[in-house]
């Protein structure tokens, strides 16, 4: 019996060696080891054995069933592993081939550019304001120190309704109505969509887009007004910017400027967007017009603030190097979805 | 403003470079556009004489010369005809270059050798506006005058740079001038700014008159009847005239300035305008009936034929200058025709006045004739510079030889202006500033533009040429542009109470609408807020539609840009077609903007101002498509909207009466019962008129109502526990019959256990009958408490057919 023992193992290990599949195994395992298999059927003639041969013959039986057993489950896993390896080679695909299309849509150009601007001041804890196109002259004009009938008019092209209102010029008037209605301190942005009759090309259009700031809290200096900006302008258009304040005026703000960039193109060296100058003017600022604060029911010798405006269109412009304005209210949608 | 550098150099040391001068000068706050150098494009062009002129052997019309440019003769061709020996003429050199590029070289003409070019004035640059003594059509002749001024003797002219003969090499700083500062509209003003930018001196204009005897109040009169239009009117009479040209140094001035030389009166007057920035104006003294200048509005109906040659009408409270009978002059705004010089003029009237800005403006700009005067008037010009004007214009006449200057001067002033007094209180300007300005440096920049300033009391005395400062706001203006603005140090509101940067409820529901709208494929557009009348018409509105009252422009740029759109609808057709004219295969579009509905004033107030002449804003989504899309497309981007946005109240009804739409493939949306928007198929008729030919999709919502019953606060359920059931069931309909109101009837039947009731399949075609359709369902059930058993199902389902055939006559398929 012992050599019958040790023939099955040998002889199952020869076929373990040569089995291609686990079919095969399986076939081995039951031919082997199964109910009806070999180590059974020799077990079997157990009973003719001595009481004393009949626990070392079990016990060999047991360390050949295990040790096959063993072998079975490893070649298994090589096969396993194995056949695996093959699908996996079988499986191979073009990863050159485009990607499923996806279709999103985008947002304009000109809501990137507006929406970037506003999660700027939202950080710095500004609030955002808004207020009617069609606007009073009261508020786009007189309540930001500018009378009927003042050369200072000239300046902004005024669609009129009728005598007493307006499309409104730049979104000044709702910095009116903000220091009218709220207490300071005040921080606000005002984006919005403005007008002026200026004929449509490359670089005018008669309906535009402005975002203008208003603070107001006790003790605001124009040095506040530098700093808010250039730490504007550094969010902006990278850490590297730089800002230059000009002298100007506005009727609305005493001190008044001019508010340029370095370009971004060039650093300040000089290129096209800049044409040369290495400064963009993007921005007009100043500290609120006492006028105005009075006007506005706000005691000057309390309050002082400043406030500041830019073209949304201009930014967008020269930030996409989009040449021609119109380009932004033709839609086309090869134009769209560029950005 | 044009400033030519040598007239500004009269007034003020500059030290540097022109375009340092117009850095400096920009960031003190006079803003240089351009700087312009005359000439600065002609090379090697000279003065030359012609010696010879001879007929070419082989060419009519070619004239063969020899030209002394002093240092050689040299020999020239040319086709200009006229010309004759002994002209001054400016010669081209071989070699030499032309504005625009041109350049000239020695060559040959029908084989004679040329060794240059003579040259018109406008191959120099300039036109007859600037040289108006210039041949219309041909060479310019450079009159010997001109030359024996610059050389004293023509001859030495010969071979001498054309730039410097006949005055074009100047530099001419132009700059943008702000309404504020009128007084910067004059080259002393300009020169004041200069030298306390550059720190140099400033030298005033030294004015003294000659005057030749008599006495004024013999030949004239003024009299001021509307004081408050005219708070001051001073005159001059100058005697024995002689009209004629300015000289040479006047006329390069002028021409530098942008200004047409005349004569010598006018061209004083715009001198002194130019100079000084006080508008002037010569009457001829011996057209002003009764010898006399009645300041007064004018009547109803006068009429003025003005300088420009047009009969004006003029309007009760316009200002004019009268005479004994009649208007003479537009006041501040223009001469007559009645009294202006000419000629043969002797003696004239000088004016020199003062007038409210505003009066002015209203008048020039009703007449419709804006003049460099009246632009200077309505920003308020300095009621105290009226008689250095009129000064300096008799000292130039007398300067000039252009008359004699009578005796004494009238001056009619009866409210003298006095000049503001203000406090310097530095301590609120270096905290309006966040600076630490001494006060010594700012009463030196005070000072440096002519502010008076008292050591001790600190009573600031502001020039009237400076109406623009009034308080310590504009004080501090004056001390920050000098100090630098870029010298203040930047800070960040430092100790400043906090404010929250937050955005309204509204405002982050019109972030999700954008964010909902890319994800769901949509590109945004924008268009322009007004529109043209027309466009109701193009989408077939009714004649008493409501959204045909519309808000009017009073000035549009044009008729299609004349009314405040009252539907978004027209510009979205208008994009989609020029998309589809231009072959984009396929376009999905939105766009959140305005709608303004006059029908609907506003209501708020702030502070009691009425805001009801003001139309309501109603802002719109407004959605657009075509291409691989139909109906249910654009549906599903407003359902997918509704679920982001977490309205679950609303319900989609057939619209068969909005005619921009399609009768059959229009929905409105109503959200908890109200109307908030119409999305449907564009009606053909629609589409033809937009020159469309394809299907297109389109609708608007209103954004309020979206805003309105959007539902911010999730809740979380818990997750199911036990399976569910899911039964297909598909059965044949008359095509009349909505799905919606099949689901009804499933909902309506199936009891707490139906979970989802979901559309598979909808088939119209061979296997069913005509005016049939077959509709298939997934039902899917699921109890909360516990595992449904066949028998429960099966029970629902029985109910839901029934109700499905006795409801809407529905037959099962097997
Ligand atoms: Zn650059």
């Amino acid at each position: 019996m012992r050599e019958q023992l040790e023939n099955i193992k040998i002889q199952a290990e020869k076929e373990l060696v040569n089995a291609q599949s686990i079919q095969e195994l399986e076939n081995i395992r039951v031919r082997f080891l199964g109910k009806k298999g070999e180590l059974t059927s020799v077990l079997r003639g157990m009973g003719a054995l001595s009481p004393e041969e009949r626990p070392v013959i079990g016990q060999m039986a047991n360390d050949v069933r295990a040790i096959l057993e063993a072998r079975l489950d490893e070649a298994a896993r090589q096969l396993a592993s194995k056949e695996r390896q093959e699908k996996l080679a079988s499986e191979v695909i073009d990863i050159s081939m485009p990607g499923r299309k996806r279709s999103f849509g985008k947002k304009h150009p000109l809501t990137q550019v507006i929406d970037e601007i506003k999660e700027i001041f939202l950080g710095m804890g500004y609030q955002i304001a808004e207020g009617p196109e069609i606007e009073l002259d009261y508020y786009n004009f007189e309540a930001m120190n500018i009378p009927k009938n003042h050369p200072s008019r000239d300046v902004q092209d005024t669609f009129y309704i009728d005598d007493n209102v307006v499309l409104r010029t730049h979104t000044s008037p709702v910095q009116a109505r903000v220091m009218k209605t709220q207490k300071p301190p005040i921080r606000v942005i005002c984006p919005g969509r403005v007008y002026r009759s200026d004929e449509v090309d490359a670089t005018h259009s008669p309906v535009f887009h402005q975002i203008e700031g208003l603070v107001v809290d006790k003790g605001v200096t124009m040095g506040d007004l530098v700093g808010t900006l250039k730490e504007f302008a550094r969010a902006l258009l990278g850490e590297n910017t730089n800002i230059r304040l000009r002298p100007h005026h506005f009727p609305f703000t005493e001190p008044s400027a001019e508010v340029d960039v370095s370009c971004w193109g060039c650093g300040g060296s000089g290129c096209r967007i800049c044409k040369g100058e290495g400064w963009v003017e993007i921005l007009g600022a100043g500290m609120v017009s006492p006028k105005v604060l009075r006007e506005c029911g706000i005691n000057p010798y309390e309050f002082s603030g400043f406030a500041f405006g830019m073209g949304v269109e201009r930014i967008a412009l020269s930030r996409f190097n989009i040449d021609d304005m119109r380009l932004l209210t033709e839609n086309d949608v090869r134009f769209l979805k560029q950005f | 403003m044009k400033a030519p550098l040598k007239w500004l150099s009269k007034y003020v040391d500059i030290n540097v470079s022109p375009k340092e001068f117009a850095d400096a000068m920009t960031m003190s706050g006079s803003k240089v556009e351009g700087i312009e150098k005359q000439g600065e494009e002609l090379v090697k062009v000279v003065v030359g004489r012609i010696v010879s002129l001879e007929k070419h052997p082989d060419a009519d019309k070619l004239q063969v010369s020899k030209v002394d440019v002093g240092t050689e003769t040299i020999q020239i061709v040319t086709g200009a005809s006229n010309i004759s020996v002994g002209d001054y003429v400016p010669i081209a050199l071989d070699g030499s270059s032309l504005p625009g590029g041109k350049k000239i070289n020695k060559g040959k003409l029908r084989g004679i050798e040329s060794n240059g070019m003579m040259c018109s004035i406008q191959e120099l640059g300039y036109t007859r506006y600037d040289f108006p003594d210039a041949a219309e059509d041909g060479i310019y002749i450079v009159s010997e005058e001109i030359l024996k001024e610059k050389y004293a003797d023509a001859a030495k002219a010969l071979g001498k740079d054309i730039r410097e003969a006949i005055g074009i090499d100047d530099t001419v700083v132009e700059f943008e001038i702000t309404p504020n500062r009128p007084d910067c509209l004059s080259i002393v003003g300009l020169a004041r700014e200069s030298a306390a930018t550059l720190g140099t001196a400033f030298r005033k204009p030294d004015i003294k008159v000659n005057e030749s005897g008599g006495d004024i109040n013999e030949y004239a009169k003024v009299e001021i009847m509307d004081a408050d239009l005219c708070p001051r009117y001073a005159a001059r009479v100058i005697k024995n005239v002689k009209i004629g040209p300015s000289p040479q140094w006047m006329k390069e001035f002028l021409r530098a300035a942008g200004v047409r030389p005349i004569n010598n009166i006018v061209d004083i007057t715009n001198y002194v305008m130019l100079e000084l920035g006080q508008p002037m104006h010569a009457f001829d003294l011996d057209k002003l009936e009764e010898s006399r200048i009645v300041v007064r509005r004018a009547r109803e109906g006068e009429i003025i034929e003005t300088l420009d040659g047009n009969q004006r009408k003029l309007e009760a409270g316009m200002l004019v200058i009268a005479d004994g009978k009649k208007p003479v002059a537009v006041a501040g705004v223009m001469g007559g025709g009645n009294s202006e010089i000419c000629d043969s003029t002797s003696s004239i009237l000088f004016e020199s006045a003062s007038f409210n800005g505003t009066s002015v403006r209203i008048t020039a700009k009703k007449l419709g004739m804006r003049t460099e005067a009246s632009s200077r008037f309505e920003k308020g010009l300095d009621v105290n510079n009226v008689v250095n004007a009129l000064d300096r214009a008799a000292q130039l006449i007398v300067e000039l030889g252009a008359g004699e200057v009578a005796g004494g001067i009238i001056d009619c002033y009866p409210g003298k202006l006095e000049p503001r007094v203000i406090d310097l209180q530095q301590d609120r300007i270096n905290a309006l500033l966040g600076t630490d300005i001494s006060r010594d440096e700012m009463i030196r920049i005070l000072r440096s533009v002519e502010l008076g300033v008292d050591d001790k009391t600190g009573r600031v005395t502001v020039p009237t040429f400076r109406q623009d400062i009034e308080e310590m706001a504009d004080l501090a203006e004056e001390v920050a542009r000098f100090y630098g603005y870029n010298n203040i140090k930047p800070t960040l509101l430092p100790g400043k109470e906090m404010t929250r940067g937050i955005k309204t409820f509204k405002q982050k529901m019109e972030d999700r609408i954008r964010e909902t709208m890319s994800a769901l494929g949509l590109y945004e557009i924008y268009t322009y807020s007004f529109t043209s009348p027309d466009i109701f018409d193009k989408i077939n509105l009714p004649k008493d539609s409501k959204l045909r009252n519309a808000v009017v422009i009073s000035n549009p740029l044009g008729v299609d840009y004349s009314i405040m759109r009252t539907t978004t609808i027209p510009d979205m057709l208008t994009v989609l077609a020029r998309n589809y004219n231009r072959r984009i295969e396929e376009a999905k579009l939105y766009e959140l903007s305005y709608t303004y509905s006059k029908d609907n004033p506003r209501t708020t107030q702030v502070e009691g101002i009425d805001e009801s002449g003001l139309p309501e804003e109603i802002e719109t989504l407004t959605l657009g498509m075509y291409g691989k899309v139909d109906f249910y497309d654009i549906k599903g981007v407003a359902e997918g909207l509704l679920a982001e946005l977490g309205i679950t109240e609303y319900e989609f009804a057939r619209e068969t009466g909005n005619p921009t739409f399609h009768p059959g493939r229009t929905a409105v949306l109503m959200i908890k019962g109200e109307y908030a928007g119409c999305i449907g198929e564009v009606h053909p008729d629609v589409l033809e008129k937009f020159d469309i030919s394809t299907r297109v999709y389109a609708g608007s919502i209103e954004v309020d109502k979206l805003v309105a019953s959007a539902g911010h606060k999730a809740q979380y359920k818990p997750l199911p526990k036990f399976p569910a059931v899911s039964r297909d069931i598909a059965m044949l309909v008359k095509d009349e019959v909505m799905v919606k109101q099949i689901e009804d009837v499933i909902r309506k039947n199936s009891g707490k256990i139906l979970e989802e009731v979901s559309l598979f399949d909808v088939y119209k075609g061979k296997q069913v009958a005509e005016g049939m359709k077959s509709v298939a369902y997934a039902i899917t059930f699921r109890a909360a408490d516990r595992t449904l058993t066949d028998e429960d199902v099966n029970k629902a389902m029985e109910k839901i057919l029934e109700g499905l055939k006795n409801e809407l006559d529905a037959k099962l398929r097997e």
